[in-house]
């Protein structure tokens, strides 16, 4: 009833929606079902790609949500998908147990090898999938509540907020780099083995992980849509193109910010989560502020404050980053600075904005929302 | 910074020394010869330096002491080289030859220039030669000869360093040499260092009296060699034992006040190049409101553009780095300029924007660096005029490098604040910061002053390449490394306050480096970066915000 | 002894707990009929005193008008009645019992003090309804705001508005399309939403034609008596066509206070106007 009512005028929505149906029902069969003689099989790495792709959508969507309808430029957004991350590596670590090289039943292969001698206090609790689930929510979480707390009550905005969130990030990985936090520091964590006792490296791990990640995009979307389309949504924007306005009239600017930033960065940590167990490794790298700026580059070239335009461009730039980057390593750089070059100066309203505006321009309507329903 | 860089000038000047001393003993021994009249001496010379062929130690040290008394040209270059086991005597004749050995020859060189009947004699093996041996005693006395004969050379230098090298190893008999020589010294550090070993023996040997000026004499030294000697000391008083005491913890509370001041020294040298490297974008970031991303980037082109220079003049590295300091000014300028241009003025008041297109921009320049020059790191070396450190005291050492980037820093500053402050350009800058619509109406060009501006914002921050490209290895990710901290920078200080760039810069790095023993390097910085995010959020507007009340809007 | 009576005084049955006692904003107070009480403020911006021992009161349900020339502190007075500057010492006092210098902007908004801006800021990608809704007196916090519906008689309300401000044919159009004067008269259309007992309006008139400056004027002498409102404007004409008193500010105090007719024989505020 209630999803109804939020995409009733979400047309776009309803087919990001679809499409993810579509695909949470194909791609199994084609992997599992289809021989791989089979031309139309999907591998196993496919699935786990497009499974990566699935949760870098789901990190676009939150920082869209930030960015796109609070106007906060985020240039830390990745640290919340990197501690996310590392909470569900933490899981992952515990459940290897004997299995390690060291074949310690307690403490991590790193540890032993640091000759640390018992598990750190915030390594406990970690064995329980139910614990990890919440810590992955509260630990980034509650960075952003103690992070936006201060710096939206004392309203540092615009630029300075996006050059602190870039600070954070920065301070985050070099401290993630060293070995006495107990995170591995520059290894990370990896080798993991299995999630909730299943194999991780059996294809129909990967295809669960697959279709959580499906499941994780769907609901942060609906969850966002129903943000943006409240009364509260209402009011980001207002906060966006008019701060001190919004204030005037009795808005709570701070806390309204604070809220929706939590909410993203919880977001952006269920994505972190997801991504792990797909990609098999978590490492400070996560952290790098390129990393963050990449992000806003996907939501840029999608087309900011529109949720599915974030969609679309962590797809589309993440789907280009693997062809180039296996292709023409060389050219993969030049490219990506070229797209922000390019869509900040030409495509100020991303690929979405470019096809709102020939709607609007061609008059041939019927048509192009043919095309761009294939598209989405 | 590499070791080969230091350690070449150092062995260049080591070959110098030596060649001077030749030539001075050699000048030396000429006078002494026609003074030596005594035929017994000269008799008891010439079998000592027979008995060094011998066997027996006992007497080898006995032909050494008497060498040492008479002190012919040859003694010191001969028992240099025994000391490094290259003087050999041929098993016939007993004539004492120098080895000199090559890739695939050895070379025999007579020790008396006299006998000119032996030539020096070249061959495959060591056939025929039998070494000098030494011992341990033998060694230190030879040791302890060349550092007395040291201390009468004419250079202060070589003199501190024997008196410092016999403090290692503190000996009654070179105190009594000592003695006569101090009094005939000239230079203060060479006649402190010897007061000081002085004292170090008589705290040893001497009666109360004597020890108790002793531990006047040590408590004013910071050598490492008078604290040891005082923490060895057993007084035979209570009251010398408190004296003692006290001027132990003299020297450590000094040593702990030149140990402060070489860290605030070290702070502020990366505090000089945080400054730099913010200078530039307080300009671009606080007069014009542009937040320019590839600012490390243009950095990096300074950088590189300080290696290519040297590239160009392998010959004359000494020069290069002065080339290098207008030229990065230009590159790096220039294609600050062409951003401008091409990027930034299409953005004006869009500066989040400004931001993602700029960061755009630093990607391309760095993946074009790594086209260019490959993605391997390049060094740049310094120049010899750079090396080495100015020594103040026995504790504190000030290096040149460090020395010349704080001047250099400073400098740079200045020159911005003259160029702003007394130039037209610096008035124009000023006006369309500050009032862009009400400056143009004036009949300023601002769009010729906006790239300008940005000219000059991109061409210190090569200047900043230059100083950094001499710290660290030049590579593409150089810039990265510093924007962030650059950004903290400028934002500590205050957006658009020169001043407070500079000031911002000096205290981040001091303490830093204050930081640093407690905490380690790298928690040192995440401390320095979160304090910031803490002070950002206590005073949004930095250190030195601009008051008013445009400001405030 | 004292300890003794310090634990009888805190187990007192009769005593709350200040922590205990729910924080409930003191309701504005008008019983002498007094809205705004500003007394002896100053405040200065690096030395310039924008502000320099202003008094002035305002009655409930009164229509004041304020005027003086460029600098005279009519902004900075306004930014310090709603929060947005604090001055150096004096006292705002709304009503009888809320301290203006003791809330922020939101605050000192929901206690019900409106203001228009001199440039007029109205959410520009949001459509005039949206705005309206936006300004909608209502709970502000996060959870409700995610939680709200309109329902049909803040629709009704809005509708109202809509057709004060004669802006009904637009309500579903972008803000950001609207002309300046629409613009004017949306932000006072959002301030009404509002409900605010104390109107600030900057500047209501700047860059009007003369059409829409009679329905302003209308508007405006429409309001006073529901609620009070403070005009600050440049515009004599305007000014004679709705005042019924005037404040005349200069440097940052009070000239003169009186009828229009009064204030315009003021031989000092004649001098402040044409010069020596």
């Amino acid at each position: 009833m209630l999803l109804m009512k939020v995409l009733k005028n979400d047309k776009p929505g309803i087919w990001l929606l679809g499409i993810l149906l579509v695909i949470s029902i194909a791609v199994p069969i084609l992997n599992l079902l289809v021989p791989e003689s089979s031309p139309f099989h999907i591998s196993t790495y496919t699935v786990t790609l497009l499974g990566k792709y699935l949760t870098y959508a789901l990190l676009a969507v939150s920082a869209d949500l930030v960015w796109g309808y609070l106007g906060i430029l985020t240039l830390g957004h990745a640290a919340f998908f990197a501690l996310g991350g590392y909470v569900m590596g933490m899981y992952l670590m515990r459940q290897i147990g004997e299995r390690g090289v060291y074949g310690d039943p307690l403490l991590p292969d790193f540890m032993v090898f640091l000759s640390w001698q018992e598990l750190p206090w915030f390594w406990q609790g970690f064995d329980q999938f139910w614990f990890a689930a919440l810590m992955i929510m509260l630990v980034p979480g509650i960075l952003a509540y103690v992070f936006g707390y201060l710096a939206f009550r004392s309203r540092v905005t615009g630029v300075y907020l996006s050059i602190i969130t870039q600070a954070l990030t920065y301070a985050l990985m070099l401290a993630f780099f060293r070995n006495e936090m107990g995170f591995g520091g520059n290894n990370g964590l990896t080798d993991f083995k299995d999630i909730l006792g299943f194999d991780l490296r059996a294809d129909s791990t990967r295809i669960a992980l697959f279709l959580a990640s499906a499941v994780a995009l769907a609901i942060g979307y609906v969850l966002s849509r129903i943000i943006v389309s409240s009364r509260l949504g209402l009011a980001s924007v207002a906060i966006r193109d008019a701060e001190s306005r919004s204030r005037f009239i009795g808005y709570r600017v701070e806390n309204i910010k604070l809220w929706v930033f939590v909410f993203s960065a919880m977001m952006a940590g269920v994505a972190g989560a997801l991504y792990v167990p797909q990609v098999g490794i978590i490492n400070p790298g996560e952290f790098s502020p390129l990393n963050s700026i990449e992000l806003i580059i996907w939501v840029a070239i999608g087309g900011r404050g529109t949720l599915y335009g974030a969609v679309i461009g962590a797809l589309l730039v993440n789907y280009s980053k693997t062809y180039f980057t296996a292709a023409l390593p060389e050219i993969w750089l030049y490219a990506l600075g070229a797209m922000f070059i390019l869509v900040t100066l030409y495509l100020p309203k991303g690929i979405v904005g470019l096809q709102l505006q020939s709607l609007r321009n061609l008059r041939i309507v019927r048509m192009v929302r043919k095309i761009r329903g294939a598209k989405v | 910074m590499s070791v080969s860089a230091l350690t070449i000038p150092v062995k260049k000047t080591f070959s110098l020394l030596l060649f001077f001393f030749m030539s001075f003993f050699v000048l030396m021994s000429a006078a002494q010869q026609t003074l030596a009249s005594e035929v017994s001496a000269e008799d008891s010379l010439a079998d000592a330096w027979n008995a060094l062929s011998k066997k027996n130690y006992t007497k080898k040290a006995k032909a050494i002491e008497v060498i040492t008394q008479q002190n012919p040209s040859e003694a010191r270059p001969a028992l240099k080289a025994m000391l490094e086991g290259q003087l050999y005597y041929a098993k016939r004749g007993k004539a004492l030859y120098f080895l000199k050995e090559t890739d695939n020859s050895y070379v025999f060189t007579p020790l008396f220039d006299a006998d000119s009947a032996l030539e020096p004699i070249v061959q495959e093996n060591r056939r025929g030669f039998r070494k000098v041996k030494v011992n341990n005693r033998l060694r230190s006395m030879i040791r302890q000869f060349l550092a007395v004969l040291q201390l009468t050379h004419e250079d202060a230098n070589i003199r501190l360093s024997a008196v410092q090298e016999l403090l290692k190893n503190p000996d009654a008999d070179a105190a009594g040499l000592m003695e006569n020589t101090v009094e005939k010294e000239t230079d203060d550090r060479v006649v402190a260092a010897m007061r000081t070993l002085l004292a170090v023996i008589q705290l040893e040997n001497g009666d109360e009296a004597a020890q108790q000026s002793a531990i006047n004499t040590l408590a004013d030294s910071l050598n490492t060699s008078a604290m040891n000697a005082l923490m060895a000391y057993e007084a035979p008083t209570k009251a010398l034992q408190n004296k003692a005491e006290s001027a132990i913890q003299k020297i450590n509370d000094k040593r702990d006040l030149y140990n402060k001041m070489e860290t605030i020294f070290f702070g502020l040298s990366l505090g000089s190049v945080l400054a730099l490297s913010a200078i530039g974008l307080a300009i671009t970031f606080g007069v014009m409101g542009v937040i320019n991303m590839a600012h490390g980037e243009l950095m990096m082109i300074g950088a590189y553009t300080t290696y290519v220079i040297q590239l160009l003049m392998p010959d004359n590295i000494a020069m290069s780095i002065l080339v290098a300091i207008p030229a990065a000014f230009i590159v790096s300028g220039l294609v600050g300029i062409a951003i401008e241009r091409g990027v930034i003025r299409h953005l004006y008041g869009r500066p989040l924007e400004t931001l993602l297109a700029t960061f755009g921009v630093s990607l391309v320049l760095q993946q074009t660096v790594r086209s260019i020059f490959s993605p391997l790191n390049r060094s740049v070396e310094t120049p010899e005029w750079m090396s080495g450190a100015w020594q103040i005291n026995e504790v504190l050492a000030l290096t040149w490098n460090r020395l010349y980037i704080i001047f250099f820093c400073l400098a740079v500053f200045a020159a911005l604040i003259a160029v702003m402050k007394k130039t037209s350009l610096g008035l124009q800058v000023r006006a369309v910061s500050q009032n862009r619509t009400m400056a143009r109406a004036m009949g300023v060009r601002s769009k010729w002053v906006d790239a300008l501006t940005f000219g000059l914002g991109s061409g210190i921050a090569g200047l900043a390449g230059v100083a950094l490209s001499l710290l660290t290895n030049v590579g593409p990710n150089l810039g990265q490394a510093y924007i962030i901290d650059s950004f903290m920078v400028v934002v500590f200080g205050g957006v658009g306050n020169l001043w407070g760039t500079l000031i911002a810069g000096m205290s981040l790095g001091v303490i830093n480096k204050l930081l640093e023993p407690w905490a380690g390097a790298v928690l040192a910085k995440i401390l320095v970066l979160i304090f910031i995010i803490l002070f950002i959020q206590k005073r949004p507007k930095g250190l030195f915000p601009q008051r008013g009340r445009a400001a405030e809007d | 002894m004292k300890a003794m009576q310090s634990l009888r005084e805190f187990s007192r049955r009769d005593r709350v707990f200040d922590f205990l006692v729910q924080a409930e904003p003191p309701a504005l107070d008008l019983s002498h009929n007094i809205i705004l009480y500003l007394e002896g403020i100053n405040k200065s911006f690096d030395g310039f005193k924008a502000i320099n021992d202003l008094n002035l009161y305002i009655e409930s349900g009164e229509l004041r008008c304020i005027i003086g020339p460029n600098g005279a502190g009519k902004s900075t007075m306004m930014d310090i009645i709603t929060g947005k500057t604090r001055p150096d010492t004096g006292q705002a006092w709304f009503g009888q019992r809320l301290n203006l210098l003791e809330m922020d902007e939101p605050e000192i908004a929901e206690a019900g003090i409106g203001r228009k801006f001199q440039k007029p800021t109205v959410f520009e990608n949001l459509s005039v309804f949206q705005n309206l809704e936006l300004a909608m007196s209502q709970d502000k916090r996060v959870w409700p705001l995610l939680m709200a519906r309109l329902n049909g008689e803040q629709r009704d309300l809005i509708d109202e508005v809509l057709t004060t401000i004669g802006l009904n044919q637009l309500a579903s159009d972008p803000a950001g399309k609207l002309s300046h004067g629409q613009k004017q008269w949306l932000e006072i259309g959002m301030l009404l939403m509002q409900k605010p007992a104390l109107l600030l309006v900057d500047e209501p008139v700047a860059g009007m034609t003369h059409q829409e400056m009679d329905r302003t004027a209308e508007l405006l002498t429409s309001l006073a008596g529901k609620h009070s409102v403070v005009v600050v404007e440049h515009d004599m004409d305007f000014v004679r066509s709705i005042a019924r008193k005037v404040t005349v500010l200069h440097q940052g105090s009070v000239l003169a206070e009186g009828s229009m007719a009064e204030v315009q024989s003021d031989p000092r505020v004649v001098e402040v106007y044409l010069g020596e």
